[in-house]
């Protein structure tokens, strides 16, 4: 198990914000310099503070997007509209900004690029964001291991990373991606146009015989419909690592 | 004064409830799911609870003989290590100090372990006291799959990774062993008004 990027003792720390990349109408990626940022693996997680003038202060908990051969921190952060940090982060901040954070947080929904392993990658919504941290891993890392990704989002302007994973799938690197739409398909969509299904999951899914490594993130919901289908179909509950939000991130 | 994040000014909560949300929590009225992998699904006949351990009389109690002890319903906040917490939340469940009642041990830890693989460790003085349940309804209705149930161990003073899903006994220990989260990075203890998070808090 992962525990050295985690062993130390967490203090806050100042980021600053190098650029932000917005990746949909309601996600941006904020593009971190971190002086004195220890690294991280695959899947971890930082929190972020924000201080008030007045010295109120909100935390949150946001996944980190870059891989660990990344220098910088990037997180991607969906802005919630009822939310208090998410609509600060996604629309206030701007480059130059400094934001405080402590991390990496979390060894247990990490991916290293040693294990050989087929990986199953399964994404609802910004869900994908851990999961993009290890498939940029692999591809930083030359990792081996076949990697098969489902997607999931409500329509084609709600894809994060669209151009980034077509082009990593496309480099003979052992990634697949399957998408699927599931209320909004664009003319002449090709992919799924539907919830997730077991046959949907048959289809994309590595068989049980390859003893998969498995992640699964998104809303709970999807996390549930997900682990289960894999879980019916045979899969050993210890290869499928999962993490969930609800409609609570703000 | 340290450090201002220019431009935010934040929601501030209703004063009322305020002093009831530890440092760094903010409240929610839905409740999140969190668990490391897939729901496990037992059938109550298959269910069984035990004490383990530093005991000389290990015990276990079926559905049936469990569902026969006290139950009480108790009114509690609840506080997730990812930040949020919700306030006034209703449970039905027998009271830690029931169970251990007649146990003579040793030990003065506890290791709660749960279908699916899952442990979690407590000092057996945060189990005892009237601070600790192993609760089987929440809000008036059986407890679902996804928040833990049949039963989950209910601990509201601590972190809720404390309150193991799915619970089905308790190890007694004569020292301190981490369970899984407390091996991948976070608190030992995890008391949220001390806002012990992670190792080093």
């Amino acid at each position: 198990m992962a525990r050295a990027a985690v062993l130390g003792r967490l203090t806050w720390q100042l980021g600053e914000v190098a650029e932000i990349v917005r990746e949909t109408p309601r996600v941006s990626s904020l593009v971190l310099q971190v002086p004195d940022w220890p690294g991280h693996l695959a899947g971890q997680h930082v929190d972020i503070r924000l201080t008030a003038e007045d010295g109120y202060q909100a935390e949150r908990s946001y996944s980190i997007a870059s891989a660990p051969e990344d220098s910088r921190v990037i997180l991607t952060v969906e802005r919630l509209e009822d939310g208090e940090v998410s609509p600060y982060l996604v629309g206030e901040v701007r480059a130059g900004d400094q934001v405080e954070l402590r991390g990496p947080i979390g060894g247990y929904f990490v991916w290293e690029a040693g294990d050989a392993r087929p990986l199953l990658l399964v994404a609802g919504g910004s869900g994908i964001v851990p999961l993009m941290a290890m498939i940029r891993h692999h591809a930083a890392a030359g990792a081996t291991a076949p990697v098969r990704l489902l997607y999931s989002s409500r329509s084609i302007e709600d894809v994060i990373y669209m151009d980034e994973l077509a082009t990593l799938s496309a480099t003979g690197m052992g990634l697949k991606v399957s998408h699927t739409l599931t209320r909004f398909q664009p003319p002449g969509w090709e992919g799924y146009a539907r919830r997730i299904d077991g046959e949907m999951m048959a289809e994309v899914a590595w068989p049980r015989k390859d003893s998969p490594a498995v992640f699964i993130c998104g809303p709970t919901s999807f996390v549930e419909a997900a682990a289960g289908l894999l879980v019916e179909s045979g899969y050993d509950a210890s290869w499928i690592k999962t993490e969930r939000f609800g409609a609570t991130g703000g | 004064m340290g450090f201002v994040s220019r431009g935010f000014k934040g929601k501030r909560r209703d004063v009322a409830s305020s002093s009831r949300v530890p440092p760094g929590q903010h409240v929610v009225d839905d409740f999140p799911v969190l668990s490391a992998g897939p729901t496990p699904r037992v059938s109550i006949a298959d269910w069984t609870f035990s004490i383990v351990g530093e005991i000389d009389d290990p015990k276990r109690w079926t559905w049936d003989e469990f569902r026969k002890l006290p139950s009480e319903t108790f009114t509690v906040d609840i506080h997730c290590v990812t930040k949020w917490t919700k306030l006034d939340t209703r449970w039905a469940g027998v009271s830690l100090d029931t169970i251990l009642d007649e146990v003579e041990t040793a030990g003065e830890y506890a290791v709660a372990y749960s279908d699916g693989g899952y442990t979690t460790n407590l000092p057996l003085d945060d189990l005892t006291g009237g601070k600790a349940w192993i609760a089987f309804e929440y809000d008036g209705r059986p407890l679902d799959p996804e928040h833990g149930g049949p039963a989950r161990l209910l601990v509201p003073h601590l972190y809720l990774w404390k309150s193991a899903k799915w619970v089905r006994g308790i190890s007694l220990q004569t020292e301190d062993e981490p369970g899984f989260w407390e091996s991948n990075g976070y608190h030992l203890r995890g008391d949220p008004w001390r806002e012990q998070r992670y190792w080093g808090d």
